[in-house]
């Protein structure tokens, strides 16, 4: 199997995508020419011309607005907005048309469309352009919300995610660019809605998502030689979320950890939280933890913004924590 | 007095055809865009304009009955809203507000479509495909977007086909649909701005909006616009084929301010005497777009009782179909309620309609 890198199977997926259906196309700010702020774009324009390959004046309000209409027209659009912070600016076209439309017409306007967007921090980009916004999304009914940690699931998540006819906010990762893996040459769809065991383990479960999920396989590796078995499941899909694989890994383990890099109030780890609670509390030997975020604006400074971040030691922290609490059991 | 009231609603610079009191007068740039209205024409615009009032009054009614929730009268603009769907094509695409009852009758739409959303029943009342018109849109001004994306699509797909906009003054403040207008002109996208300035946004006057007139906006943006008198049937038919035109022969966007009047509240939960001036009012209801139609029929000796006896004939049955269908409109099943939240049904959202199915099974019958 090829290795390449997320953004290459990002790009070879919108060129094959763009190649078996005439109807999709890419809309979005400096996509075209400068081939996106990511290079996620790159060689597009140049192949597929200014038509489906669309830049567009600097204006997220208008271009996701713009996006539904054509989608309703049948076409099937793919805006990238260029970073998840700059969507605050369309959140009424996502949250209030393209969530809804399909529900407040009757069922019989479908929005397929895709929204692909990078959230993330540690690239000292500070505090308006670091931030993980992916719960607002996960939140409304309507949306479907994947984040591929992987390049294979990045090829396998777009496709479905253009296949899809419902809206579909595709979060990348800033810091997953240039991460590589095998990714499988040829057709390749995976299902939204369906979380991966990322690695198999019997010890306890950590439960992550995108560059989360990346650090929990390899701190879970980390601790193999120490003879500590985890298990990480990857959402891969924040809405709709994969409840049973969470809660089948959880009754395996009995421990839980949640991984994410949005804040700890309110996040992703919360929702996770509260369905091992509702799914395998009589299998719970400890409290679920969460591992997330500082509540704090992400700031500018490395050392801050290093502080600011989960990463691999708290991780295994709490891990080491959670074992020791029920070493009873072990 | 406010400093907000009268900036840009003089009739300074107004495209007009049909004069206030029914006089004819020639104009050579948009005369020949009307050319083909026949008498058969003036008249059956006429019927249109009468029906769609008569609508109005009995859904308004219908409100204060209790038979509906709401209700948004369009009393005194119903010649910018036939006078525009009238020109429209079968396979033109119309993005309105709440407001557009009269655009929706131009369209074809089945009468209790029109109610369902205003007896608290649905979203929306008709299949946007089946009469080529996006349902009402409730928050201001994001369906000039929708729009520019359609038309955007129409020019991918290489048909002459022109998607149009309904707003009002108001709208014209938001975002969306100034940048509509940015997306429009820079993909010379076939859409049709077409605003509705009945110079009131709710409570607050036209000038709290725009210091100049709105047309005068579009040209900014670079998109040609027309100020016309949106009580003037055959003014707004012209300037809307202009358009049409435009946008058909792949010439871009183009921006149409019909200038007219709220003669109702905004809402049926509104209330105008709070805040509109009765001489104002009464300005403008000389300016009646049906009266002047009519006084232009009564010249052409085109208004005989046969003909106006038929036409509030066709009204009166017409509202009793309304009515008729708006006492036969059933609830719709609670279970619906998770219907449609995605193309095809989530686990997750299957098991709480499974939950809620156990709980209604804990009512006598089950319901």
């Amino acid at each position: 199997m090829p290795v390449i890198t997320y953004r290459q199977a990002l790009n070879d997926t919108l060129r094959a995508e763009l190649t078996r259906d005439e109807n999709v196309f890419l809309i979005g700010e400096e996509i075209g020419q400068f081939e996106g702020s990511y290079k996620i774009t790159a060689g597009l324009l140049d192949e597929f011309g200014p038509t489906r390959v669309r830049d567009t004046p600097i204006a997220e309000e208008g271009f996701v607005g713009a996006a539904i209409g054509a989608a309703m027209m049948g076409l099937r659009p793919v805006a990238e907005i260029m970073t998840i912070n700059f969507s605050l600016i369309a959140m009424d076209q996502i949250v209030n048309h393209a969530a809804k439309i399909y529900g407040m017409f009757g069922g019989q306007t479908p929005v397929p469309m895709v929204i692909r967007t990078p959230g993330g921090g540690g690239q000292q980009l500070g505090a308006t352009h670091s931030q993980n916004l992916e719960v607002w999304y996960a939140h409304v009914p309507g949306l479907k919300v994947v984040a591929p940690s992987t390049p294979a699931d990045a090829k396998g998540l777009l496709t479905a995610a253009i296949r899809d006819d419902d809206p579909v906010i595709f979060l990348e990762n800033l810091s997953l660019y240039n991460t590589k893996g095998e990714v499988p040459d040829g057709e390749q769809v995976t299902e939204i809605g369906k979380a991966a065991i990322a690695k198999e383990g019997t010890d306890i479960t950590v439960i992550a998502y995108s560059r989360a999920s990346v650090i929990a396989v390899e701190t879970a590796r980390k601790l193999e030689e120490e003879g500590i078995s985890v298990e990480v499941v990857d959402l891969r899909s924040l809405r709709p979320l994969d409840r049973q694989t969470v809660c089948e890994s959880v009754r395996k383990t009995s421990r839980a950890v949640v991984l994410e890099d949005d804040w700890l109030s309110y996040g992703v780890g919360a929702e996770i939280s509260a369905t091992v609670m509702e799914g395998a509390f009589d299998y719970l030997d400890a409290p679920v933890r969460r591992v997330a975020a500082a509540e704090v604006p992400l700031p500018y400074a490395k050392p801050m913004e290093t502080a600011a971040l989960p990463d691999a030691q708290d991780l295994t922290k709490v891990i080491r924590e959670q074992l020791e609490a029920t070493s009873f059991f072990r | 007095m406010s400093t907000h009231d009268s900036s840009s609603a003089d009739d300074g610079g107004l495209v007009q055809l049909l004069l206030p009191d029914g006089e004819r007068i020639a104009d050579a740039g948009y005369d020949k865009w009307v050319a083909d209205v026949d008498d058969d024409q003036l008249k059956s615009l006429y019927e249109d304009m009468v029906v769609v009032r008569r609508i109005d009054t009995e859904a308004t009614a219908l409100q204060r009955q209790g038979e509906l929730g709401l209700w948004p009268p369009l009393i005194g603009q119903e010649a910018a809203q036939i006078g525009s769907g009238r020109t429209l094509r079968q396979d033109d695409f119309v993005f309105a507000s709440y407001r557009e009852n009269g655009v929706a009758y131009c369209r074809g739409v089945e009468y209790t479509d029109l109610l369902r959303v205003w007896r608290g029943h649905t979203h929306s009342g008709w299949n946007p495909y089946d009469i080529n018109m996006a349902p009402s849109q409730v928050i201001i001004g994001s369906q000039t977007l929708h729009a520019t994306g359609y038309a955007l699509g129409c020019q991918q797909d290489g048909v002459d086909t022109v998607a149009i906009s309904y707003f009002g003054d108001g709208a014209t403040s938001q975002g969306d649909p100034n940048e509509a207008m940015v997306f429009a002109a820079s993909f010379q996208a076939p859409v049709i701005f077409f605003c509705q300035n009945n110079q009131w946004a709710i409570s607050e006057p036209v000038g709290l909006q725009a210091r100049a007139p709105i047309a005068s906006r579009a040209p900014g943006f670079g998109i040609p616009s027309m100020r016309v008198d949106g009580n003037d049937v055959l003014a707004v038919m012209a300037a809307t084929r202009i358009a049409l035109d435009r946008a058909r022969s792949g010439n871009g966007p183009t921006y149409i301010e019909a200038v007219t009047y709220r003669m109702g509240p905004h809402t049926t939960s509104d209330d105008p005497s709070r805040y509109v001036d009765v001489l104002e009012r009464e300005g403008w209801q000389a300016k009646d777009p049906i009266s002047r139609l009519e006084a232009y029929l009564q010249s052409r000796g085109l208004l005989t009782d046969e003909f106006t006896g038929r036409v509030n004939a066709t009204a009166d049955d017409v509202a009793a179909k309304v009515r008729e269908g708006c006492l036969g409109l059933e609830p719709p099943e609670p279970l619906s309620v998770f219907d449609h939240v995605y193309s095809e049904p989530t686990s997750w959202l299957e098991r709480q309609k499974d939950e809620y199915v156990q709980y209604l099974q804990t009512f006598e019958g089950g319901q």
